[in-house]
């Protein structure tokens, strides 16, 4: 555990020494290969824009409509028909926006974890949730949109059923584990 | 399927605004999500620069393909379509183990640049390539060893255990990780026939 930390602690910074360290010993001009690289940055960058304003603004106008809150107050009494936690319905607006928004995700379980307390079964739900799995549909957009893919054929299906596998599974370690 | 999911969230989100009385907040939201977009962008234009450039140090010194060669046998398998030392597998292993690392701003530079190297293999320039497939699958799956964010989050909530949904965490992406790769191979091999 404190091993892995420290290793992401110093990742960067030893990547930041090494390569250029290295590159120069094996006679590589460093600073002028690390300009012309850095040129592709731009240029990708000015590239996903379009992708991202055309997704950040639909999700935003989405999750700020109050839906997902509406959404999940329908669901409430199915689940205490299914007998699970009444608070159950809570987690439900996490597990839709965390394809969609990374950020938006984010302050959906920071708020899960702040009103249940962190240590309850809501509020671990909700940080293995958000700590699992990506969001899925906005990479997709993005990255695809990124070198002019159109048709993603499978793709947004398989990453969607991977996300709805690390929520069922998410749900049931969770159940256990606690 | 894109074009539709975008509709509908806009679609869905101006009509539930409009039945909870809210109009308004549409034009916010929409035009703040836009100015976010640019910031988003602008602030990615530095980041990639920066790894970019160091990724363009690491290929003239041979250390890129150096990884490939090394890491390259294990993930072959995933990507039997690519080129034997495909310049792509040395940005895919950087991206995933920036995932693993949990070093999200590192992993969407070589993330993207592992798209440009994919495109450049593809044969069908406007559809994903099974390729590509395989590796957004493994990259929206990836396994992060220490959600620092969430850990941060529970820390300041005054968890007893911050760390303790490390365990959970792993083992529901493990499972996400491993169907994704199991249902992507099936898929592909059903197509190949």
């Amino acid at each position: 555990m404190k091993v892995i930390a420290e290793i992401s602690r110093w990742a960067i910074p030893l990547l930041l020494l090494l390569i250029p360290v290295l590159a120069y010993l094996r006679k590589v001009p460093v600073y002028e290969s690390f300009v012309a690289g850095a040129e592709e940055g731009f240029i990708t960058g000015v590239r996903i824009l379009p992708f991202l304003i055309g997704m950040l603004v639909a999700i935003r106008v989405f999750v700020d409509s109050g839906a997902l809150e509406t959404v999940s107050h329908w669901l409430q009494p199915m689940f205490a028909f299914l007998g699970l936690d009444p608070n159950f319905a809570a987690i439900i607006p996490l597990a839709i926006m965390r394809p969609l928004s990374g950020s938006g995700s984010l302050g959906v379980a920071t708020q899960l974890i702040n009103q249940f307390g962190p240590d309850s079964y809501i509020g671990r739900l909700a940080s293995t949730l958000q700590g699992s799995t990506d969001t899925t549909f906005f990479v997709l957009t993005v990255y695809f949109g990124s070198v002019g893919i159109k048709k993603y054929r499978y793709a947004l299906k398989l990453g969607l059923l991977a996300d709805a596998i690390g929520l069922i599974v998410s749900v049931w370690i969770v159940t256990k584990v606690f | 399927m894109v074009n539709l999911i975008w509709l509908l969230l806009l679609a869905t989100g101006i009509i539930v605004s409009a039945l909870n009385g809210h109009i308004e907040s549409v034009t916010t939201s929409a035009m703040k999500a836009a100015e976010m977009g640019v910031e988003v962008a602008i602030e990615l234009i530095g980041v990639m620069s920066l790894w970019l450039g160091l990724m363009r140090l690491a290929e003239e010194a041979g250390f890129i393909k150096g990884i490939s060669r090394l890491f390259g046998p294990a993930i072959r398998h995933l990507f039997p379509s690519l080129k034997q030392d495909s310049p792509a597998l040395g940005a895919i292993i950087m991206n995933l183990s920036a995932n693993i690392l949990g070093l999200g701003n590192a992993a969407t530079p070589f993330g993207l640049k592992a798209m440009q190297e994919l495109q450049k293999e593809n044969t069908t320039p406007d559809t994903a390539s099974p390729a590509m497939i395989t590796f957004l699958a493994l990259n929206t799956s990836c396994i992060t060893l220490i959600p620092a964010t969430i850990i941060g989050v529970r820390l300041k909530a005054n968890s007893a255990n911050p760390t303790e949904i490390i365990g959970t965490t792993i083992i529901a992406t493990g499972f996400a990780m491993s169907v994704a790769i199991i249902v992507d191979y099936i898929i592909r091999n059903r197509r190949r026939r």
